[in-house]
Order: C-alpha cells, then structure tokens, then sequence
C-alpha cells in the first residue's frame, strides 16, 4: 500500500478546525492516540478533485510554535517531523477565525514561514459579519502569499474551493524544501505588529457590533444571574439524566429479557446455558442499561462545549476552584468525570500546569460517575424507603443526592490536602480564550456521541463480557455436592473468605466480599456480580428465583448497605480509569499512589459510616 | 487638560475603552506572561473590561483585539491602563 499525502489543520484554538475537520471528512474518521504521549490523533480521508486520496488529520490548537501543554507540543512536534509515530505533513490548511485576524494571523504567518505549502482557510466568515466585519480574502492572499479560502464549515461552505487549492498545494509539495529546524523567530511583538497590518489590509468594512454576544454574556457572566443560570443547567442536566432514560433503560432491559427467555428456551438445561445466560447476558445486560444515561450525559457536555458556554462556566467556578488550589479550567473535566473519568481525565490534557493537572487527574475518580449509578440505584431500592421528606422531595433522592456530595467534597478535601502536600507548587493562574457564543451543529454532536457510545459498548462487549464469564466459572467450579451452598464452596466463595477477614471490620459480608474483586473491572459488575452469586445460589434453591432485591433485603443489614454505598464514592473500583491514568502520568507512580489513597479513604469512610449506624441502632 | 492618572486594569470601570500603559512583567510567572503576550497583551493596545466575577474577587474578563480573555485578579492588576 501506497502512503497517501498527509495534509495537516492546525490553527488557534477557536477557529473552528475541528468542524472544519468534520466537513472534510463526514464520518469517515479514526481517533487514535500519539504513542508515548496521550495526546488524541483525529485523521480521515479526503478525495483531492483529481480522485486522489489524501489523509487529513487534525493537530490540537495552539497559539504558537512554543508549547505551553502536551496538546501543543504534539502540534509542534508533527509540523517539524519529529513526531513519534507521525510522518511531516505534505501540506498544511491553516485555519484562522475571520473575526480574530489579529491574532489568528500571527501563528498563520509562523506556520507559512515553515515553508510547506499552505492553504488558509479564512473561516467562520459569517459570524465576523454578523459582528459587521466585512474581510477580503483576495486582499489577505496578496499579503500572505498564499491561497486563502472564505469557509464556514459548519455550513459547508468554501469547501469545493478549498479543496481545489489543496489539491494543488499537494502537487506543487514535492518542490518544496521546508524548513528542519524552527527558524531563528522574529519577536512576537514584531510580527504581531505585522498580523495587525495584514489584518487591517484585509478589512472592508468594519462596524462594531457583538449584540448578540455581549446580550448573552451579560447574563451569563453576571454576578448573580451566572451563578444561579449554571447551578440550574446543571440541575436539569442532572435531571434529564434520569427522566429522559426511562424510556430507553425500559426498551434495553425487555430486549435483554426477551433475549434470556430465547436462549432458555431454546438450549437445554446445561453449565453452557447457564453460562449464556447467567453469565453472559446477565452480566452484560446490567451494564448496558446504563448506556442512555451516559450519552445523555455526554450530550449536554458535547452542546455546552460546542456552544462556547463551558469557557463562562469555567470562568464562574474559577474563585471556587482556586480555593482547593485548581483553576476553573479543572471544572470541564470535573463535570465530565460525572458520566465517566476516563474522558474526564483525557480532557485534563488542556490544563497546562502540570501540577494542577495532575491534581485534577487524581480526584477525578471522585466525581461521580455513571458507573456507579446501577449500585447505588439498587441499594437505595433496597434499603431507603421510598417515602416523601418533603412535598416533592423523596427521601431516596434525598440519599443519592447525598452521594453526590459526598463525591465533591471528598474531592475538594483530597484536592486541598493534595496541593498542600504532594502536589505542592505554585498555580499557574487561570487565562483562558472566551469563544463567541455558537449553535452547536447537531452532527458535530453526533459524531461525539458515537465515537463515546462505541467506546462505552466496545468496554461491555470485551472487559465487562469477560469478567462476567470468568466470575460465572469461578462461582461455578468445583460444584458442590448436595446439600452445601454452590457458592460457598466455589473457588470465587474461598477466595472471598479471605477478603472478607479484611473488610468484616467495616461491615461488609461475604457477598460484598465476593462482588468486590470482579468489580475492580468495572464498578458496575458488582451489581452483575452480586446478581450472577443469586442467580447460582438461587438454582440450587427449590422456591426458585429471587428478585436480586429481595435477596439483598434478606441477606444484608441497613447499616452494611449504607457502608456498602460509602465504599463506593471513594473506591477506584475501575481499571479503565486506572490504565487511563497511568496512560497521562507516563508511569505506575500516580496510579499506584490514587488507588493507594482512594482505598484507604473507601475503606475508612465505609468504617464510620457503619459504625455510626451501628451506634445509632440501625 | 490633565492627562488620565494610570490605574491597574483591574480597578477599571466596566465597558471603559483605556490604552495599556505597563505590564509589570516581572510579577508574572513566566507561562502567564507568555500567555498573556500571546493573546496580543502589550504596551498600547487598547482594552476594556467587560465582567468581574465579583463573588470573592473571581477573575475579569476583558476585550483585547478582537478577543475575550479571563484573567484572575492578580494578573489583571499586573497591567496598567490609562482610559481614552
């Protein structure tokens, strides 16, 4: 196989490349990874005019060739071949927001001075003149003397002309000789000088107008109506995660049980069928349940970011943040810890202090996470009885609300005594780019939610199928003789006897002790695990199936389920979330050490839950 | 008619046009002086401050060039401006 030319977008943050990126290449993208560093890789495939195929691949935003975080570093990296695991572009479109020429031109000038061949894409035009600013992309080719292109790519538009100019580019590239080494940079301020005299060369027309902007931040950003807009958004995010899910939870659960019912029915009586179903679609269908909850999660993130709106909330939370020694950067990967830390802690990538990062990276596992929801929710239908405190307030919500909190100021606590300790240091402050407001483009959301649902379903196939099975065999094997408990004398059963020395003391039994290893995959195989240890109990049984509540209304105490719950805000009971760590970290050290504190706190945090209950005559 | 007296950005009144007149660089960590030179902070441009997240002093936002920047406050106080 031949290689294809490799075209590279960079630009600023903000200047649209990534919907730039998702016009050129529809659906037809691959996210992977930079090896060594964790820096994600978006390429796709683009035909030039002539049929030619091309590979796009789109480079994290910077400001300039001087990285200040990883992302950057990788943008530098590859634009001057030194990128592990990434051949030096071809060409390059250089993306630059028409209504930020000023600054946007000072990286395009750095870029076109690395002596590939260069197409700008003037984009997002119509914003600039819906803010009265009317540009000329002739009169800016001129000066930059390269091809400039008007786009606005979440309309489509420019992309035929664009395409046109990079198919020549991609010609003319075997001639070009660019540049090995950075070249020796005039001053920033020189050449920001020269950015604003390109710019100005460039204008048409100039009124100034941000109505719509400055309409929406006077709100937004105001020092009472911010506060309580934010606290609201969240409140109906949080909400609709659970009211909209219904539905679907509903459709995913009968399609399960109807799938169950076929295989009993059509398989006879055997260890095979019981694998199946016991195993297999037990196990996996408890985790995929959760899969509405989390891309309406995901949603709500995809759309506030795309908006513009995260940067205000940031902005908002930064005084907050700042008290625990964060930045109000570290709360766009907080809240989207909250449906899973795994891209919570990817989207660290942005905060460029590396101290606060890493800060942020080890509370992370605090927030919580869909993950956790399928336990809690169980327990709670258990044990909390479903009755009103209040008009409207019930006293289950009421517990799980309390969950929740319990996560945040655990992670305020660890982030304090954190930076005080092992991640001591100076912050590196809070500066941030405040985009202008945008509609999110719903297929720009989509491909998001895609790319998410495929990975969460990808992770119930392989890690949490297999789990599932393996815990089947271990609580299956060696099989009992008459009369003794199959789980008892499993080898999952002796296994757990041993765990259960270690956690007797804060209250948890053999159960818990059985659902706690399996449940290192994933938090929400305990649910499965403790329903698959029923469901092997239960066959022996001559009264038959149990619901999983019932048995855990018989078999556990008030107090052990309220412990049971607190083991759970604190635990990094996750390997997804632990391989992800060790993954930004480079190495075992920060891991290693999250895990070590997470479980102490689990396990202390459980103790006095239980014991309190205990001395309150729970 | 006397000039305008300079006054840390920070102290600016809201939707004020002022000119910077110094950034005390050297207060700066080197990052957020890199930073801040990046998003076009320099003598002599013009700037105006649009928020304050007034509860417990959080940061400011301001216009520069055709930009909205956050800052927190003690960068924000780093810069001085003369209003136009």
């Amino acid at each position: 196989m031949s290689v294809l030319p490799l075209v590279a977008l960079v630009g600023n943050p903000n200047a649209g490349k990534s919907a730039l990126f998702n016009a050129l290449t529809g659906a037809r993208q691959k996210v992977g990874n930079y090896p060594g560093v964790t820096v994600e890789r978006h390429s796709g495939r683009l035909a030039l005019d002539d049929g030619r195929p091309v590979e796009l691949v789109d480079l994290p935003g910077t400001y300039s060739l001087d990285p200040s975080s990883p992302d950057e570093q990788v943008t530098r990296d590859v634009l001057f071949g030194r990128q592990l695991g990434e051949r030096r572009p071809d060409a390059l479109i250089v993306v630059v927001d028409a209504a930020n020429l000023d600054l946007h031109l000072r990286f395009a000038l750095q870029l076109i001075a690395l002596g590939l061949p260069v197409v700008v894409a003037l984009n997002m035009v119509d914003l600039a003149e819906r803010d009265g600013l009317t540009l000329s992309a002739e009169a800016l080719s001129r000066e930059l003397g390269v091809p400039v292109v008007p786009t606005v790519a979440v309309r489509k538009r420019g992309l035929a002309v664009l395409r046109a100019a990079l198919t020549t580019a991609v010609e003319t590239s075997g001639t070009a000789t660019p540049r090995a080494e950075p070249p020796v940079e005039a001053p920033l301020g020189q050449l920001q000088r020269r950015a604003r005299e390109i710019s100005h060369a460039a204008i048409v027309t100039e009124t100034p107008s941000r109505r719509w902007n400055n309409a929406l931040d006077a709100v937004a950003l105001h020092p009472l109506a911010g506060p309580i807009l934010l606290v609201a958004l969240m409140f109906v995010m949080f909400q609709a995660v659970f009211s909209w899910s219904e539905a679907p939870i509903g459709w995913i659960e009968g399609g399960f049980a109807a799938l169950d019912e076929g295989v009993r029915a059509m398989m006879p009586d055997t260890l095979l069928r019981s694998m199946i179903t016991d195993g297999l679609i037990a196990g996996v269908g408890a985790v995929l349940v959760f899969l509405p909850q989390i891309l309406i999660l995901f949603a709500f993130i995809l759309v506030l970011e795309a908006s513009g709106y995260m940067v205000r909330a940031a902005f908002l939370m930064d005084r907050m943040m700042a008290g625990v020694g964060l930045s109000g950067r570290a709360f766009i990967p907080l809240l989207s810890s909250f449906a899973c830390a795994v891209p919570g802690i990817m989207a660290t990538r942005t905060i460029s202090d590396e101290k606060d990062r890493l800060t942020t990276i080890l509370i992370a596992p605090l927030m919580t996470c869909s993950a956790r929801l399928p336990v809690y929710t169980i327990i709670i239908g258990a044990f909390i009885p479903d009755r009103a405190v209040a008009p409207g307030v019930g006293l289950q919500g009421l517990v799980l609300l309390g969950l929740y909190l319990a996560g945040i100021v655990g992670a305020f606590v660890a982030a304090l005594v954190l930076r005080q300790t092992v991640t001591k240091g100076h912050s590196s402050g809070f500066m941030m780019e405040m985009p202008r407001y945008q509609m999110p483009r719903l297929a720009d959301i989509a491909i998001g939610l895609w790319s998410r649902a495929w990975i969460f379903v990808k992770r119930a196939g392989t890690i949490i199928a297999l789990t599932t099975v393996i815990l089947w065999a271990l609580l299956s094997f060696p099989r009992a003789p008459d009369g003794q408990s199959q789980v008892d004398h499993s080898i999952a059963g002796r296994i757990a006897s041993g765990i259960e020395v270690v956690v007797k003391p804060i209250g948890f039994n053999h159960d818990i002790a059985l659902a706690l290893l399996p449940a290192m995959a994933a938090r929400e195989v305990a649910v499965s695990a403790i329903g698959t240890v029923y469901a092997v109990d239960d066959a022996e049984d001559a009264a038959g199936a149990r619901t999983i509540v019932e048995n855990l209304q018989r078999r556990w105490s008030l107090p052990t389920a309220l412990a049971f719950l607190m083991w759970f805000v604190f635990a990094p009971q996750c390997i997804s979330t632990i391989a992800v760590t060790r993954r930004e970290t480079n190495g075992w050290k920060w891991p290693l050490f999250m895990v070590g504190y997470l479980f102490a706190a689990a396990y202390i945090m459980a103790g006095i839950t239980y014991w309190l209950a205990v001395a309150a005559g729970l | 008619m006397l000039a305008p007296a300079p006054l840390p950005l920070e102290s600016l009144p809201l939707r004020r046009r002022a000119t910077i007149a110094t950034i005390a660089w050297e207060l700066l960590a080197p990052p957020e002086a890199r930073r801040l030179r990046e998003f076009g902070f320099e003598e002599g441009m013009h700037v105006e401050l649009l928020h304050r997240a007034t509860l417990f002093r959080g940061p400011v936002a301001c216009r520069i060039g055709r930009m909205t920047v956050a800052l927190r406050r003690n960068v924000a106080a780093a810069i001085t401006v003369t209003t136009d």
